[in-house]
């Protein structure tokens, strides 16, 4: 399981076929002809199945803030192919009940098909007719089991999701990874967020004194400031984002946005050193 | 019958690499260096620069010293920030300090920043990175204030603001967020702290308190220790058993040793001095 972003979308290695069930070049130089050899451990090169994949198509960084009536989300439209940036118009914030928000970042087509498990799940919920809605708490369990589950069958759904809602008149923010962790605060960021929005969000909430002294204006300030940091620094995202905001009222995902960036330092640098 | 001189070779010697794969396939392998985690940051302001680390040294998963000095001596003019494997950034900025002296001792001049900076990409250079020494240098000379980064390869980057270490992807998003051209002493000081403290609480390779370093044209502070956030609490209580706790029963002195003094006179004779 490779975690880390910079070991990503470097090309496959052309001597590992997984998708080959007859050996393509096989080192024994023989063609198998026992069941054993080709399926009795699963490969025709000789190694066992394993479906611990690497993600593909992802997404960067979600950002998520807790203020005074809700939460606030952020995520960019980009979904990169290694280092290509394939598709600039995804919406990695996606509507899920009444009050809540799930944010994907890692591999989309696992996004996707989450996607597709919690509409069965609502549809199951409604069809139930029992008067009850899902809420963000019983989503977020209901998400944590399936990434946990998945985990130990060592074939995870590669994303951290964060599930952002209000229940109770209480703002909901957590984050789930890949591994099945759950973490609940005032503040979530995923992927390079996590080192770069993290810090900022941490002090913002600190600085005012907890979240029920952010307003609405304040936490858009604060996600778009966050997001002008991700997009100087991190080489897999876009200045084209869209805020997502849950409060009493319900869910407002926004149009995309952009933020101002200055780049007029430039012009004073020359060469490298001497 | 003379033996053909052997020519010196320069760089690294790798006599030993077949030998150090073995033992590390055997499960020996070369033990840890002590790394300094960190998170060091430079900025340019209006009249000069101003260097910030914070004080912790790791080795592995365990804090090896609380309130190491990351802010190395170059010149009267430079100061060194150093990030990396502590032996390699202390030996390697105290080399080129001497180096640096012998230089002005030459030319008869002020050392320039360029030159410190040429001395040790060079040096970094010829030892392939093996030398883990990642340092941001700042001075001041008769061309006025510089900040260089230098990675252990050997590249360098001239910059306006830099961070470098663990923790730099935390200061950074402080820097990226704040930072603006022309700040005056207290702006930068203020900012570099703070940038710091982003590095101290949000990595853990990062710790302890913040060192400063301010460089302009008159004069260099050094600002040790210029915050403590993380002072240790004073215990409420003494905890020391007080005498009696313990009942004595029964107390019995034997000397195992006899003690004689004696004291000699002797006439002291003169000194053979001829």
């Amino acid at each position: 399981m490779d975690h880390f972003p910079t070991n990503w979308g470097n090309p496959r290695s052309e001597d590992v076929d997984s998708y080959n069930t007859y050996p393509v070049a096989s080192n024994s130089g023989t063609v198998p002809h026992s069941v054993r050899e080709i399926a009795g451990f699963g490969h025709a090169g000789g190694h066992p199945t394993s479906h611990t994949q690497q993600p593909v198509v992802t997404g960067t960084s979600v950002l998520g803030i807790k203020y005074k009536g809700g939460v606030m989300m952020a995520a960019d439209n980009l979904a990169s192919y290694g280092s290509l940036a394939r598709f600039r118009d995804v919406e990695r914030l996606h509507q899920v009940a009444d009050f809540t928000v799930l944010g994907a970042s890692g591999d989309m087509s696992d996004y996707q098909y989450v996607k597709h498990l919690l509409d069965s799940q609502m549809i199951k919920e409604y069809n139930a007719d029992d008067g009850h809605t899902l809420a963000t708490p019983n989503i977020y369990e209901y998400l944590w089991r399936v990434m946990y589950n998945r985990r130990s069958k060592m074939n995870p759904l590669w994303n951290t999701f964060v599930l952002g809602g209000v229940h109770k008149g209480e703002g909901f923010l957590g984050a789930i990874d890949l591994k099945g962790t759950p973490y609940q605060s005032p503040s979530i960021a995923t992927g390079f967020g996590s080192h770069l929005a993290q810090p900022i969000l941490r002090k913002e909430i600190e600085n005012r004194g907890g979240e029920e002294n952010i307003t609405e204006e304040d936490a858009t300030q604060i996600l778009k400031k966050c997001m002008k940091v991700l997009f100087y620094r991190d080489a897999r995202s876009m200045n084209k984002f869209q805020l997502a905001t849950i409060s009493a009222e319900g869910v407002k995902i926004s149009e995309p946005m952009s933020v101002e960036t200055e780049w007029a330092f430039a012009e004073k640098i020359r060469g490298y050193g001497a | 019958m003379t033996s053909r001189l052997q020519q010196t070779k320069g760089g690294f010697n790798f006599d030993n690499h077949v030998r150090n794969t073995m033992m590390e396939g055997k499960g020996m392998g070369i033990p840890k260096a002590t790394k300094t985690g960190t998170t060091i940051v430079g900025l340019i302001y209006k009249d000069g620069l101003v260097l910030g680390a914070d004080t912790r040294a790791t080795a592995g998963p365990i804090v090896a010293d609380k309130n190491c000095e990351k802010i190395h001596y170059l010149a009267p003019n430079m100061y060194c920030c150093g990030a990396g494997t502590a032996a390699d950034t202390e030996m390697t900025t105290a080399l080129i300090s001497s180096q640096l002296e012998l230089h002005r001792l030459s030319t008869g001049r002020q050392a320039r920043v360029v030159t410190a900076m040429t001395m040790l990409k060079q040096m970094l250079f010829k030892y392939q990175g093996q030398i883990g020494a990642a340092l941001i240098l700042g001075g001041v000379d008769i061309n006025g204030p510089h900040l260089y980064t230098i990675y252990p390869h050997g590249s360098t980057d001239k910059l306006p603001y830099v961070t470098m270490g663990s923790g730099s992807l935390a200061a950074m998003s402080v820097f990226e967020s704040r930072f603006k051209p022309d700040l005056t002493r207290e702006e930068g000081i203020s900012l570099v702290q703070e940038a710091i403290e982003a590095g101290i609480f949000n990595d853990l390779g990062s710790g302890s308190n913040v060192d400063i370093v301010v460089i302009n044209s008159e004069k260099v502070e050094v600002l040790r220790n210029y915050a403590k956030p993380n002072e240790r609490g004073v215990k409420e209580a003494s905890y020391k058993f007080q005498r009696g706790t313990t009942e004595v029963l029964k107390t019995s002195i034997r000397d195992l040793v006899d003690i004689k003094e004696t004291v000699n006179i002797h006439t002291s004779e003169a000194m053979d001095i001829s």
